[in-house]
C-alpha cells in the first residue's frame, strides 16, 4: 500500500491522519499505542506518587500523625505495587519502546499490531482491578504478596494478586511482539550490530519479560489459590513452606528488577551519543552486556533470602553469581564515560537526565555490590539501606532515563518543542530532591532502621525529616514537568524533524512521524552512531 | 588502616556489640572506600569530561574512536576482581555467623503478632526482652506463632527470619554490657514497627540473679503475677491498662464492671466472664468499632492460675 | 490495515508491515512458537511446586493418586494423542488444498477434545461426590484419608488438570474458528496460518497431558 504511494503530504502524520476518540482506542500502530500507554502510566504514576508523598508525609514525625499503622501499611503496598506493576515494568518498553522500537529497525510497525492493542487493553483491565481494589477492602500485603501473612490478612489481596497476573500477560505479550519484531522486521541493510542500543535494551527486556513473567503468572496464581481453596502449598499450618513463594516470587521478581534497569541503559546509550555527537564506545560490549545481565539475573533470586533460612551454600552461591551481574554492568557504565571523551557535548535537558543517571545509577550499583555481600547484607537486609539502594536503581536509573528519553522524544512524537528552561529547572528539581529524599535513607538503614516502618525510635528523625523535605522537592519537580509537557503540546513551537542532530533512522524522518513510519522503504547502510 | 578507620567512623552504623559486628563494620568500611574511589573516578571522569569536551560550536567534529580491546578489558577484569574478593571476605564473615558454636546457652524465642516471647531452660518467660550474660555464646532457637516475622539486632549485625511450622537459629557472643533494640524486619502487619523488644546483656552473676527472680513470679500476690501475664503475653501492645487511649484494641482501663456495646448491638458486661471469653475466643463479642479477627486466640496457652492472675490484675486497672 | 483475502487469484494480501506472505507467515510461526515457551513455562511452575511437595510427601502424593482412576486417564491420553494426529492430518490436507477433508479432521479434533472433557466432567463429579475436594474443603474425616493434608494433593490436582482442561476448551474455541474460516473458504495452499498455529497451541497442550497424566495417575 504505502510503497505504491510516493505523493504523500507532509502536513499528514500519525496524529492527524485518523481522527476521533474511536479512531485511537481502534488504532493498531504502534506509535498511537505507545501513547496510549503513555496516558495510563502517567495517570497511574500519579497515584503511586501521592501514595509516596503520604508515607513520607506520615514518617515526619515518628508516632501516629496524619494516618493509622493499617493505613499506613495499605499507603505502602499501594505506592510498591502501583510503581511496579503499573508504572516502571510497562514504562520504558511500553511507552518509547513501542513508539521508536520498530522505527529504529525500520519497520512500520511491529510484528503482530493486533496482538499489541491487545496487550494495552490486557493492561488496562489489569490495572483497573488493581486499583478497584482501593475502593473495597485494601490490600496491605506490601507489594511482595509474602506468605503467609498475604494468605492470612483479610484484604483484597486476592483480586490484588490476579490482577497483577493478568498485567503479567500484558507484559509476556508486550515482550513477545518485541522480539518477533527484532527477529524479522528488520528493514534490509539493519543488521543486528546496526540496531540502536536502545533496540538492544528492549531486545534483552522482552526476552526476560517472555521467560519469567509466567513463572510469576504461575506463583500469583497459586497464592490466589492458596486464599480460596487453602491448598496448602504455602501455609505452614497445613504443611506447606512458606519461604517456597519467596524462591518462586523472586525468580520473576528479580529478573524484573533488570526489565526496569535495562530499558534505561538502552535510552542512556541513545542520549549519550546523540548529545556527545559521537560514536558510542564498545557498541559490542554495551550490546552483550545486555543479553549478560539478562542471562545472569535468572539465577540469582536467593540473594533477596540471605537471612530467610536458606542454607549458607546457597547464599555463598548466590553471592557469588550475583556479583558477576556486576561486571556487565561496570562495563556499561565505563563505556558511556569513555563515550564523552572528546565528544561535542551539549547540556540539554535530555542530556542533563543522561549525566543525572550516571551520577545516580553509580550510587546504586556501588551499593548494590555491598548488598550482595553476605556477611554485609545482614545487617543491611529489610532496612532502609535496601529502600535507599532499589530507589537509587529504580527511580534514580529508570525514571531519570525515562524522563531523559521521554525530553529527548518529545519533538519527534508530538512535533513540537518544550520550553527548554523550564525542563532543565524539572532535572534541577527532581535531581536535587531525590538526593536530599534518599541519601539519608541509606544512612538510616545503616543506623538498623527497618522498612516498611509506620514509627521509629527517636534516633532516626532528623533522618527522615530531611528525606520527607527531599520528596516535596520530587513532587514540584514533577508538576513542573507536567506543566513543561502541557505547555509543549498547546504553544511548543514546530520541531524539525531532527533538532538534535541524531543519526538513528526515527530524526531521518518527519516530526510526528507518518502512519507507515516511513514515506520511502529504507535501506540502512551505515551502524547508528555515524558522527563523522 | 588510618582510612579504615575514617570510614568506619563515618559509616554511622550502631555500637558494636560483638566481634562479629566488628568484622561486618569493617568490611562495609572497605567497601565504603572502595565505592568512593569508584564513585570518584566514573563520576569525577563524567563531570571532567563534560566540562573539557562541552560543545563549542555546532560543528564540532569528534573522533571516530568504537571500541578499545584491551581498555574494555582492563575495566571488566579490575572490577572482577574487587567483586570477588569482596565475595570471599563477604563469606569468611557470612560464615562465622552462621557456624553455630557447640554447648551454647540456648535461649527459644517465639515471634507473634507482635511480640517477642522468650523462654528460658528453667521455664522463665519475657517478653520483648532477652536478658543474657556477656562473654558467653548464647543461641536463639526461634519459630513464629503467625506469619513470618525477622530478628533483627543493629548492635550485633545479626538477623534471621523467624518462620511459622520451622526453627531458625542465631548466635552471638555479646562483647558490651548494656541494652540494644530489637527489631521486626520482616514485615508482619498492623504493629510491624511495634515490635521493639530489648537485648539486655548484663554479668554472668547479674545473669543468675535475674533468673532466680523471675523463677518467684510463682509467689507474687495474684493482681502482680496478672501484670505479669499481661507483660509476657504481650497483651499491651494492643490495649493500653493506664488511660483510655485506643491502640489496635480496646483500652482495658476502668473497664471492669462497665458495660460495653459490642458490635450486633447488644450489651454485654465487662466482667470476669467476658474477660475469660475475650481471652479464649475474640470474635464472639467485639466491642463495637474495632474490627474482628484480629486478636489471636490464647486458647491453651493460659492456665486456671494465670487467667484468675490476669482477672484480677484487670479488675485493679484504676 | 486489515489483510484482504483474494480468492479469485489464491494470492494473500499481507499486512503492510511485511515483505511477503512467507514474511508474514514466518513471523506469525514465531510469535506462536514464543508464546508457547510461556506457556510451558508457566505449567513449568506447577510442575516444580508437584515436585518439591512430592518430595516432602510421597506417602500422601500415592494416597491421592490411588483415588483416581487410571483407565480413565489413560483412555483420555489416547483421546488426546489420536486428536493431535488429526489436527496435523488437517493442517496437511489444507496444504494441499482438500478444504473438504481438512474441515473432517476439525470437526474430529474438535470431537476428541469434546470426548476428554466430557471424561473429566464425570471423573470431577465422582471425585465431588466421594468428598475429594481441593485444600481445606477436603474433610479427612468424612472421607477417611490416612494423611491430614491430602487436601493438597487434590489442590494441586484440580489447579493442574483444571488449568490444563481450560486451555483445552481454549484450543477447541480456536479449532472451532478456523474450522468455520476453513469453511468460509479462507484458506488455501497458500495462506494458512492461523492453522498452523491454532496446530501448535493443540499439540503443546497434548504434550503437557502427557506430562500430567503419570504425575497425577500413576505415581506412588
Amino acid at each position: 500500500m504505502a510503497a505504491t504511494t510516493h505523493h504523500h503530504n507532509p502536513d499528514v502524520n500519525y496524529i492527524n491522519e485518523f481522527k476521533g476518540i474511536g479512531s485511537w482506542l481502534t488504532s493498531l500502530d504502534h506509535k498511537r499505542i505507545g501513547l496510549m500507554y503513555m496516558i495510563s502510566v502517567l495517570t497511574f504514576f500519579l497515584f503511586g506518587g501521592i501514595a509516596a508523598l503520604g508515607i513520607r508525609l506520615e514518617l515526619f514525625s515518628p508516632g501516629q500523625t496524619v494516618m493509622t499503622a493499617d493505613q499506613y501499611n495499605q499507603f505502602m503496598t499501594y505506592h510498591g505495587a502501583i510503581m511496579v506493576f503499573m508504572v516502571i515494568v510497562p514504562g520504558i518498553p511500553a511507552i518509547l519502546g513501542n513508539f521508536f522500537l520498530p522505527i529504529h529497525v525500520g519497520a512500520k510497525d511491529v510484528a503482530f499490531p493486533r496482538l499489541n492493542l491487545l496487550s494495552w487493553y490486557v493492561f488496562m483491565v489489569g490495572a483497573l482491578m488493581g486499583i478497584a481494589t482501593l475502593f473495597m477492602h485494601k490490600v496491605d500485603t506490601g507489594w511482595t504478596f509474602y506468605t503467609p501473612y498475604s494468605i492470612k490478612t483479610s484484604g483484597a489481596a486476592t483480586m490484588m494478586v490476579v490482577a497483577a497476573f493478568i498485567m503479567g500477560m500484558s507484559s509476556i505479550l508486550t515482550g513477545l511482539n518485541f522480539i518477533a519484531t527484532v527477529h524479522k522486521l528488520r528493514c534490509p541493510g539493519m543488521t543486528m550490530y546496526r540496531m540502536p542500543l536502545f533496540v538492544w535494551a528492549i531486545y534483552s527486556t522482552a526476552i526476560l519479560q517472555l521467560l519469567a513473567t509466567p513463572v510469576l503468572g504461575i506463583t500469583l496464581l497459586l497464592l490466589a489459590a492458596e486464599r480460596i481453596l487453602g491448598v496448602g502449598i504455602f501455609d505452614p499450618a497445613l504443611g506447606g513452606d512458606p519461604v517456597l513463594f519467596q524462591h518462586f516470587f523472586w525468580f520473576y521478581s528479580h529478573p524484573a528488577v533488570y526489565i526496569m534497569i535495562l530499558p534505561a541503559m538502552g535510552v542512556v546509550s541513545e542520549l549519550i551519543a546523540a548529545f556527545s555527537r559521537k560514536t558510542i564506545f564498545g557498541y559490542t560490549a554495551i550490546a552483550y552486556s545486555s543479553l549478560g545481565i539478562a542471562a545472569v539475573s535468572f539465577f540469582v533470586w536467593g540473594h533477596h533470602m540471605y537471612v530467610s533460612g536458606q542454607s549458607e551454600t546457597a547464599g555463598i552461591v548466590f553471592s557469588f553469581l550475583t556479583m558477576l551481574v556486576g561486571v556487565p554492568t561496570a562495563i556499561k557504565m565505563f563505556n558511556w564515560l569513555a563515550t564523552l571523551y572528546r565528544g561535542s557535548i551539549s547540556f540539554q535537558s535530555p542530556m542533563l537526565f543522561a549525566l543525572g543517571f550516571l551520577f545516580l545509577f553509580m550510587i546504586g550499583g556501588v551499593t548494590g555490590i555491598m548488598l550482595a555481600t553476605l556477611a554485609v547484607d545482614v545487617h543491611f537486609h529489610d532496612t532502609y539501606f535496601v529502600v535507599a539502594h532499589f530507589h537509587y536503581v529504580m527511580v534514580g536509573g529508570t525514571l531519570m532515563a525515562l524522563m531523559g528519553g521521554f525530553y529527548y522524544w518529545f519533538p519527534k512524537m508530538f512535533g513540537k518543542m518544550y520550553n527548554e528552561g523550564l525542563a532543565r529547572v524539572t532535572f534541577v528539581f527532581i535531581f536535587i530532591g531525590f538526593n536530599v529524599t534518599f541519601f539519608p535513607q541509606f544512612i538510616l538503614g545503616a543506623m538498623g532502621m527497618p522498612r516498611r516502618y509506620f514509627d521509629y525510635i527517636p534516633a532516626y528523625e532528623s533522618l527522615n525529616k530531611i528525606s520527607t523535605v527531599g520528596s516535596w522537592l520530587i513532587g514540584i519537580g514533577f508538576l513542573i514537568s507536567l506543566y513543561v509537557i502541557i505547555d509543549g503540546l498547546l504553544r511548543g513551537k514546530k520541531a524539525p524533524a531532527n533538532p538534535w542532530g541524531a543519526k538513528t533512522l526515527e530524526w531521518q524522518v518527519p516530526s510526528p512521524p507518518p502512519h507507515t513510519n516511513f514515506h520511502h522503504d529504507p535501506v540502512v547502510t551505515a551502524g547508528p552512531y555515524e558522527y563523522r | 588502616m588510618m582510612w579504615m578507620n575514617v570510614a568506619r567512623a563515618q559509616s554511622l552504623m550502631p555500637t558494636r556489640g560483638t566481634e562479629v559486628a566488628s568484622q561486618v563494620s569493617n568490611l562495609y568500611s572497605f567497601l565504603l572506600i572502595v565505592s568512593f574511589i569508584a564513585s570518584a573516578i566514573l563520576i569525577g571522569g563524567m563531570i571532567f569530561f563534560a566540562w573539557k569536551y562541552k560543545r563549542k560550536t555546532d560543528n564540532d567534529k569528534t573522533p571516530y574512536i568504537s571500541h578499545s580491546t584491551a581498555l574494555e578489558f582492563l575495566w571488566s577484569f579490575i572490577p572482577l576482581v574487587i567483586f570477588l574478593g569482596v565475595f570471599v571476605w563477604g563469606w569468611y564473615v557470612y560464615h562465622q555467623m552462621r557456624d553455630m558454636p557447640k554447648d551454647a546457652l540456648e535461649i527459644h524465642v517465639v515471634g507473634k503478632q507482635w511480640a517477642w516471647e522468650t523462654q528460658y531452660k528453667s521455664g522463665v518467660k519475657a517478653s520483648n526482652l532477652v536478658v543474657a550474660p556477656i562473654d558467653t555464646d548464647v543461641k536463639l532457637i526461634m519459630s513464629s506463632n503467625d506469619v513470618i516475622h525477622s530478628f533483627y539486632v543493629p548492635s550485633f549485625r545479626i538477623k534471621q527470619d523467624v518462620v511459622p511450622g520451622r526453627y531458625t537459629a542465631l548466635w552471638f557472643k555479646a562483647n558490651k554490657l548494656g541494652e540494644f533494640h530489637i527489631f521486626c524486619t520482616e514485615y508482619c502487619g498492623t504493629q510491624h514497627s511495634g515490635m521493639i523488644g530489648t537485648m539486655k546483656i548484663v554479668s554472668r552473676e547479674d545473669y543468675d540473679r535475674w533468673l532466680e527472680e523471675e523463677s518467684k513470679v510463682g509467689l507474687l500476690p495474684l493482681a502482680e503475677r496478672g501484670a505479669k501475664v499481661f507483660q509476657v503475653k504481650a497483651c499491651a501492645s494492643c490495649h493500653s491498662v493506664s488511660d483510655a487511649v485506643v491502640k489496635v484494641g480496646p483500652s482495658l482501663w476502668q473497664r471492669f464492671g462497665h458495660e460495653e456495646e459490642t458490635s450486633s448491638g447488644e450489651k454485654v458486661m465487662f466482667d470476669e466472664n467476658y474477660i475469660r471469653e475475650s481471652v479464649l475466643n475474640p470474635n464472639a463479642k467485639i466491642v463495637k468499632g474495632f474490627p474482628s479477627n484480629v486478636m489471636p486466640s490464647f486458647q491453651g496457652q493460659l492456665s486456671e492460675v494465670e487467667m484468675a492472675a490476669l482477672i484480677e490484675y484487670l479488675k485493679g486497672l484504676k | 490495515m486489515s489483510t484482504v483475502e483474494s480468492h479469485a487469484s489464491h494470492e494473500h494480501h499481507f499486512a503492510h508491515h511485511f515483505k511477503s506472505a512467507d514474511h508474514e507467515f514466518l513471523t506469525s510461526k514465531q510469535g506462536i512458537w514464543l508464546f508457547m515457551v510461556t506457556e510451558i513455562l508457566m505449567f513449568g511452575g506447577l510442575f516444580v511446586a508437584y515436585f518439591i511437595f512430592h518430595h516432602i510427601y510421597p506417602g500422601m502424593f500415592a494416597e491421592g493418586a490411588k483415588s483416581l482412576d487410571w483407565r480413565m486417564g489413560f483412555g483420555n491420553t489416547l483421546v488426546l494423542i489420536f486428536s493431535s494426529f488429526t489436527m496435523a492430518l488437517g493442517i496437511h490436507q489444507i496444504q494441499k488444498g482438500h478444504n473438504k477433508k481438512a474441515v473432517l479432521s476439525l470437526a474430529l479434533t474438535i470431537l476428541c477434545g469434546a470426548i476428554f472433557m466430557v471424561v473429566k466432567y464425570f471423573e470431577y463429579t465422582h471425585k465431588f461426590h466421594l468428598g475429594l475436594y481441593p485444600g481445606k474443603y477436603l474433610d479427612v474425616a468424612k472421607v477417611g484419608a490416612e494423611h491430614a493434608n491430602l487436601g493438597m494433593y487434590f489442590g494441586f490436582y484440580y489447579l493442574m488438570s483444571g488449568m490444563h482442561g481450560l486451555h483445552v476448551l481454549i484450543g477447541m474455541a480456536l479449532i472451532a474458528w478456523v474450522l468455520f474460516r476453513t469453511m468460509r473458504g479462507d484458506f488455501h495452499s497458500h495462506y494458512y496460518t492461523p492453522v498452523e498455529g491454532v496446530g501448535i497451541f493443540w499439540h503443546i497442550i497434548d504434550l503437557i497431558w502427557i506430562f500430567l497424566f503419570p504425575l497425577l495417575y500413576l505415581v506412588g
